[in-house]
């Protein structure tokens, strides 16, 4: 009897050492013939950051290291915040950020930052309405109104005059928001604060905001498979993660009145509305150009300019300049907007300031 | 405890005494001595170590308890008690409350305990009182071979495999428990949760409609996880329950039903009792599953549908990206939970010792 009720333990127990013991002569393999080639050679930059473009990091850093195999690169998408925290505190050789450090921020690095725009992404509001095939249109004010909570169902005037043949249903809207602080909360509420006051002077823009209404789950992941399992659930996510989970995208009003679709073109003008300045900071809250989705970032790499050991800054500023030329090149596929000829020429202007 | 493991450790080798005189008699050798100084010294040394090793986990309990408070002091000086009764949780503003997190922690738990009760207790049942080998017998029976013995460990090892296998319930990670939650448990109660709104919509439980994560999911799926906890101490205390009473009551002509609900499970109920907080304070303590399945929604509603939120998920919601005013806030926030946690697990303690008190005289 005694024993029956401990066979769960012991069994995971043993599981457990199995696992250890398989992971530890595995480490051990690929440890060993790497140390005799010669250790000197090999280096591992540590990187915090971001989930938003983490997809496209990473596949940039499984590529770099197919042709460098001595560079080794960690990058651990905990989140803007955690990227820009363990970035101050020199924990980490790279942060990643959806919103540019502020200067406050800045100002207690002593070793100096230079904030390198690395790729964009456009946010996008993905719904699930069942019975709705064509893809629904959103006018500033709807959207604006779903999120206030003052819109609660799908056949509300301010949708279906824009929506004339979709046959909209009396769903009631189910927002769904991120329940942890996030980039993409960040941009997608200081597009709402640029385009409402109401916003603006009520939930305001940040990293977590007090959604007036709805639900809220978890990561891109979480909210996409909230969306996804509620019948009139609507929320933002990342243009990528709406694009693979397959969801329907609202076409959204810009400035100048026209209903964009997200996709390479209409986030290639947004991003050509706004010059960047020389500190390569800039926010697009609300793009201009006729064409442009409204809802439109770029993503931030966060290096120190001073670095201890110039091997690290070398090798840092070759895995940034990959990035920035061949690792352009898997944006698209990825749901990302490759970067403008201009702004790829900062950039590498940019990197001289590290050493 | 420690020093019952001692005695414990010093009792095996009494038995073996008798024989080693009988061989010293046979040798002329002396062979009983007072124990020597190394053997005095390890034991003294045993002891004093699993002492120190005790007192250690009281000493890092205390030490979580003043690290936390420690860094929640700037938001209790800055908050106060109004931090306990606010509806809204804005970092954004720096305002702060957790009313709504601490009634949905309370009404998630009290709700998932409920089901898990009342399933864990029947299981219990069903596990303690040999229902499975009557039920075989009589069908075996009837197939004439019921002399045959490997049939008759039978009922015994499928008992045992059903046990072993709500334990293993509590070893899924909750991660997978919120993920199953949200593919399965949540489109299944739809449709239901729907009728009931749109049919009973006048009763305040049922005054929300269901949007996708909510109470009900999260307090199926608590109930699943509370399952190994209760079903194994109540089976536990029902398998305690002296056999003289058991005798005593089929001798006085009660059937089964009567026996089980009037005399097994009254006296063993302090034990089902102390299973049940036990249960609730792993409902309490209860994070990723809650988080994913909730809703992460501050809002204070009687509705078993509406959306809510509670004090683990929060803190697991805002950590990560959480700036200094708002980690003083979330320290406070996890101070209560501590607080509501430990509560309710001394309670669970006390229940269960006195249990096993009133049962003393029985045995």
């Amino acid at each position: 009897m005694r024993i029956v009720r401990k066979l769960p333990l012991l069994a995971v127990v043993s599981l457990a050492c199995l696992g250890l013991a398989i992971l530890g002569s595995r480490l051990l393999g690929e440890l060993g013939p790497a140390t005799a080639l010669g250790a000197e050679d090999s280096i591992t930059l540590q990187g915090t950051g971001a989930t938003f473009p983490a997809p496209l990091y990473q596949k940039w850093f499984v590529e770099y290291n197919k042709e460098h195999p001595n560079v080794q690169i960690n990058y651990q998408a905990l989140g803007s915040g955690a990227g820009i925290k363990q970035f101050q505190q020199h924990l980490v050789d790279f942060g990643a950020s959806d919103a540019a450090m502020t200067d406050d921020e800045m100002a207690p690095v002593k070793d100096g930052v230079v904030l390198l725009p690395m790729t964009a992404g456009a946010i996008v509001l993905a719904y699930n309405l069942p019975n709705v095939s064509t893809d629904i249109k959103l006018s500033r004010d709807a959207y604006v109104g779903i999120v206030l909570g003052k819109i609660t169902s799908w056949n509300d005037p301010a949708i279906t005059k824009t929506n004339p043949g979709a046959n909209l249903p009396d769903t009631k809207i189910t927002v769904v928001s991120r329940s942890d602080g996030s980039g993409t909360t960040f941009v997608f509420t200081s597009h709402l604060s640029a385009i409402s006051n109401e916003w603006k002077n009520g939930p305001g823009p940040g990293k977590a905001v007090n959604f007036p209404v709805g639900v809220a789950g978890k990561g891109n992941p979480g909210v996409s498979a909230l969306i996804k399992q509620t019948p009139g659930a609507i929320g933002y996510v990342e243009y990528g993660y709406a694009l693979q989970a397959n969801m329907p995208m609202a076409l959204l009003e810009n400035k100048s009145g026209k209903y964009v679709r997200a996709d390479l073109s209409s986030g290639k003008d947004a991003l050509a509305s706004v010059q960047l300045p020389e500190n390569l900071r800039a926010w697009i809250t609300d793009p201009a150009t006729p064409d442009a989705y409204p809802i439109v970032t770029y993503t931030w790499l966060l290096c120190y300019k001073k670095y201890q050991n110039a091997k690290t800054a070398d090798t840092l500023k070759s895995v940034i300049k990959y990035g920035l030329t061949q690792g352009q090149s898997f944006s698209a596929d990825l749901g990302y907007i490759p970067l403008p000829g201009n702004v790829i020429d900062a950039d590498m202007k940019a990197l001289g300031q590290i050493s | 405890m420690t020093i019952g493991q001692t005695e414990a450790v010093a009792g095996i080798d009494r038995p073996s005494e008798p024989a080693r005189s009988e061989m010293a008699s046979l040798d002329e050798v002396e062979i009983s001595r007072p124990p020597s100084s190394m053997e005095v010294f390890s034991d003294r040394l045993f002891r004093r170590s699993t002492l120190a090793v005790a007192w250690f986990t009281v000493f890092l309990v205390g030490w979580i308890v003043v690290s936390i408070g420690r860094q929640a002091m700037p938001s209790i000086h800055a908050y106060g008690l109004q931090f306990l009764r606010g509806t809204v949780w804005d970092a954004n503003h720096a305002r702060f409350g957790i009313l709504p997190a601490i009634i949905g922690t309370l009404y998630s738990s009290i709700l998932g305990l409920a089901i898990g009760t009342v399933f864990g207790l029947a299981i219990a049942i069903f596990l303690s009182e040999h229902f499975l080998s009557s039920g075989l017998e009589a069908t075996l029976k009837s197939f004439g071979s019921s002399e045959d013995s490997w049939f008759a460990s039978l009922p015994d090892k499928i008992e045992n495999v059903l046990k072993v296998t709500i334990e293993l319930l509590a070893a899924i990670p909750s991660v997978v428990y919120g993920l199953w939650g949200i593919f399965v448990v949540i489109p299944l109660v739809r449709p239901s949760a729907d009728w009931l709104h749109s049919h009973l919509g006048w009763i305040p439980i049922f005054s929300t409609g269901l949007s996708g994560p909510g109470l009900m999911p999260a307090a199926l799926v608590l109930a699943i996880m509370v399952l190994p906890t209760i079903t194994a101490i109540s089976r536990d205390s029902l398998v305690a329950v002296p056999p003289k009473l058991r005798e005593a009551a089929f001798g006085m002509g009660a059937t089964r039903w009567e026996a089980i609900l009037a005399i097994f499970v009254p006296t063993a109920a302090t034990g089902i009792f102390g299973a049940i907080i036990l249960g609730f304070g792993r409902a309490l303590g209860e994070t990723m599953a809650l988080a994913m399945l909730a809703g992460n929604a501050n809002v204070i509603s009687w509705s078993l549908f509406s959306p809510a939120n509670t004090l683990a998920a929060l803190l697991a919601n805002h950590f990560p990206e959480a700036d200094q005013i708002e980690v003083g806030a979330l320290m406070y926030a996890a101070l209560v939970l501590l607080a509501i946690t430990l509560i309710v697990n001394i309670a669970g303690t006390l229940i269960l010792q006195r249990a096993d008190a009133g049962l003393k005289g029985l045995r």
